[in-house]
């Protein structure tokens, strides 16, 4: 059978599953449709925790970005994995004790405040929005290059099957095709890293293989050879304060994510909440270990297998042509000795950030230009492994996109239906009425996110950086002094989240003037050599100080505020309080 | 009530502690001692390197869970479990 073939079938069985298991949970009340009735095991709470963060480019681009990176891409590595262990310690099982439904909920009630409520419901729906109009272009693109649809016709079979499963089943729907979505894409993403680590070091296991073969020393001696620095030599593309940054950043942006946090809301007491984190970052840990192993053995193998052959040599092998067809791999012979150069720099020069293929880059003398996207979607055709296994890995990455834009708009909708409409606006609301509206906005929410899967905002990739900012600036702060600081209250809260807010979005607005504004060049290039990714931290600070303050100026919380943080402090309660 | 000030004082410092732990895994040995740590060498990796890319995770994915089974005890010794 071909590849085709196979990636039809494989995509097809995958989607029937998570409609079956859509429609076998569906949901005929509020706490089913946004914490799943409480009643999730910490077990699959963890499984679903991974599929609903991991994303689109966890699946297909990290690894890729890391091959390019060598050790700066230990941002990513460090920065989106050591979240978890904020979340963990800091805020999943106190958020779980106080047992609500999202995140604004427990920023309104804990600062006795609608302005609160109002500001953190909007830092959730542009963090997730921001996300998920990613999210259904990664699954237009899959589409459209396994299954040579166009990425319309794509966007819209995609938004199609999550609105089935999400507006049908809610939180209970949502959790079931994410325990199921996990075991797609990890088994998408261990099949072909197995292989290629057996292929070129003979141990199967990617991150033994990674750590005790000599594979990396091999890597390093070649990448020298050839002109570059060392893969495992440290700060080349970034300055050390700008990876400290970056790295506390995705850190503290990971735990103030608010479609993860409300993951934590869906088990049954505070001890499966803290069980629950543990497995999510174990299965997390599982791709993500594996993806620093796939980024060094893809670098070895392409630049192995292209460097110093004549032309029609690597055109002869049959994925270099296939993705040369994309323009995802091109090469220029500059030299015109008829073979192919691996070396530092860019093989084409930009034209408006993209390669312009009809202009070599004479500055360089690298003859290749490989896209970042490439790595993982190639290695099993250079692992020449079965037609099947390459159908897996577009059904794997399907189910990263599709399981994290579920659980961004849930994160959305409950924002919107139930912090806006039903707490702010219509607290009179019937249970039926409710649940109605929640409907109702997912069903627009992914109208919505289809709407920019098929025509992307421009600015997708460059506020993915401020999505984390934000989460950093002002979520985390306001949860994290709720729970820990009992003395906070209203004013501090409100006059923090505002400063590291409008901090961090000033700060990014400048240093990515061009992208974002379509200026000339940015107002400033970096905050003390901290980029815009890492400069979210900053914003996090000034929340800390200017809440803290500020709630000393003024007058102490509420007697009954008080008691409520003593009351998230201890775990006993919980469990009674899902039986409401 | 000082019993609960004990639970949440118990919980504080163990929190302090493991904090301190994933602080030097990540920020101490995989960024700012990163260059002096890569002229030791584990298997084929530079230990600085190997900290930043893998060492890292694996110990956080410890911390989470020894901190569960950690409160576990606590949430039992001070009659606060469910």
């Amino acid at each position: 059978m071909s590849v085709e073939a196979w990636t039809y079938l494989l995509v097809g069985i995958t989607f029937a599953l998570y409609i079956y298991i859509g429609y076998a949970s569906r949901v005929r009340e509020t706490a089913g449709f946004y914490v799943a009735g409480r009643g999730v095991p910490a077990i699959a709470n963890g499984a679903a925790t991974a599929a609903d963060w991991m994303s689109a480019a966890s699946f297909i681009s990290m690894a890729g970005l890391i091959s390019f990176m060598g050790y700066d891409g230990a941002v990513y590595l460090m920065g989106w994995t050591g979240g978890y262990v904020l979340l963990a310690l800091l805020l999943a099982p106190y958020l779980r004790k106080y047992g609500k439904y999202t995140v604004p909920d427990f920023i309104g009630d804990r600062y006795y405040s609608h302005t609160a409520r109002a500001v953190a419901a909007i830092a959730t729906i542009f963090i997730s929005l921001t996300y998920v109009a990613g999210q259904m272009r990664g699954v237009g693109i899959v589409f459209s290059r396994f299954l040579q649809v166009d990425i319309a016709t794509g966007v819209i079979i995609g938004v199609a099957v999550v609105a089935f499963f999400a507006v049908l089943g809610g939180m209970k729907g949502i959790t079931w095709t994410q325990v199921a979505q996990y075991s797609v894409l990890i088994i998408a993403y261990l099949i072909p890293a197995i292989a290629i680590a057996n292929v070129l070091t003979g141990n199967p296991v990617p991150q033994l293989a990674f750590t005790f073969s000599d594979l990396v020393s091999r890597l390093n001696q070649i990448q020298v050879d050839l002109g570059f620095t060392e893969y495992t030599k440290p700060f080349q593309g970034k300055p050390m304060i700008d990876i400290l940054a970056i790295t506390l950043a995705l850190m503290v942006g990971t735990a103030g994510l608010p479609h993860v946090i409300i993951r934590f809301y869906t088990v049954p007491d505070v001890r499966s909440a803290r069980y629950s984190a543990g497995w999510a970052l174990l299965f997390i840990a599982l791709l993500y270990t594996t993806a620093p192993a796939v980024a060094a053995f893809a670098r070895y193998n392409l630049i192995s297998t292209l460097h110093g052959k004549t032309l029609e040599e690597v055109r002869q092998i049959d994925w270099v042509a296939k993705w040369e067809k994309t323009k995802l791999l091109a090469f220029v012979d500059k030299d015109g000795d008829g073979k192919v150069t691996v070396a530092p720099g860019r093989a084409f020069a930009l034209k408006g950030g993209r390669p312009d293929f009809n202009t070599p880059d004479e500055k360089s003398r690298n003859e290749v230009h490989i896209d970042n996207d490439i790595i993982v979607l190639s290695t099993p055709e250079v692992a020449k492994l079965a037609p099947w296994v390459i159908a897996l890995v577009a059904a794997g990455g399907l189910a990263a996109a599709l399981s994290t834009a579920a659980g961004l708009l849930l994160a959305m909708s409950s924002a919107i239906s139930h912090d806006i409409y039903y707490r702010i606006f219509r607290p009179n609301a019937t249970e039926a009425q409710r649940l109605l509206a929640g409907r109702i906005v997912i069903l627009l929410a992914v109208v919505l996110a289809g709407y920019f899967g098929v025509n992307p905002p421009g600015f997708v990739a460059q506020v993915v950086a401020f999505a984390f900012g934000l989460a950093a600036a002002s979520l985390f702060p306001a949860i994290l002094l709720g729970i820990f600081d009992k003395r906070m209250n209203r004013e501090g809260a409100i006059a923090g989240i505002l400063v590291g807010l409008i901090f961090t979005a000033v700060m990014i607005g400048m240093m990515r003037a061009p992208q974002i504004f379509g200026a000339p060049a940015p107002v400033i290039p970096n905050l003390f050599g901290i980029s815009a990714e890492g400069v979210g931290v900053i914003g996090m600070i000034l929340n800390f100080v200017v809440a803290y303050l500020v709630s000393r100026a003024t007058p102490p919380p509420p007697e009954h505020i008080q008691h409520l943080v003593e009351e998230i402090r201890i775990p006993k309660g919980a469990g009674q309080a899902a039986e409401h | 009530m000082s019993n609960l000030e004990g639970y949440w004082k118990a919980n504080t410092s163990l929190i302090r502690n493991l904090l301190i732990v994933w602080a030097l895994v990540s920020y101490v040995f995989g960024i700012l001692l990163v260059e002096p740590l890569n002229g030791i060498r584990l298997g084929g990796l530079p230990l600085g390197f190997w900290f930043a890319q893998q060492g890292s995770i694996y110990v956080f994915v410890i911390l989470i869970f020894y901190y569960a089974w950690k409160m576990d005890q606590l949430d039992r010794h001070y009659g606060v479990h469910e």
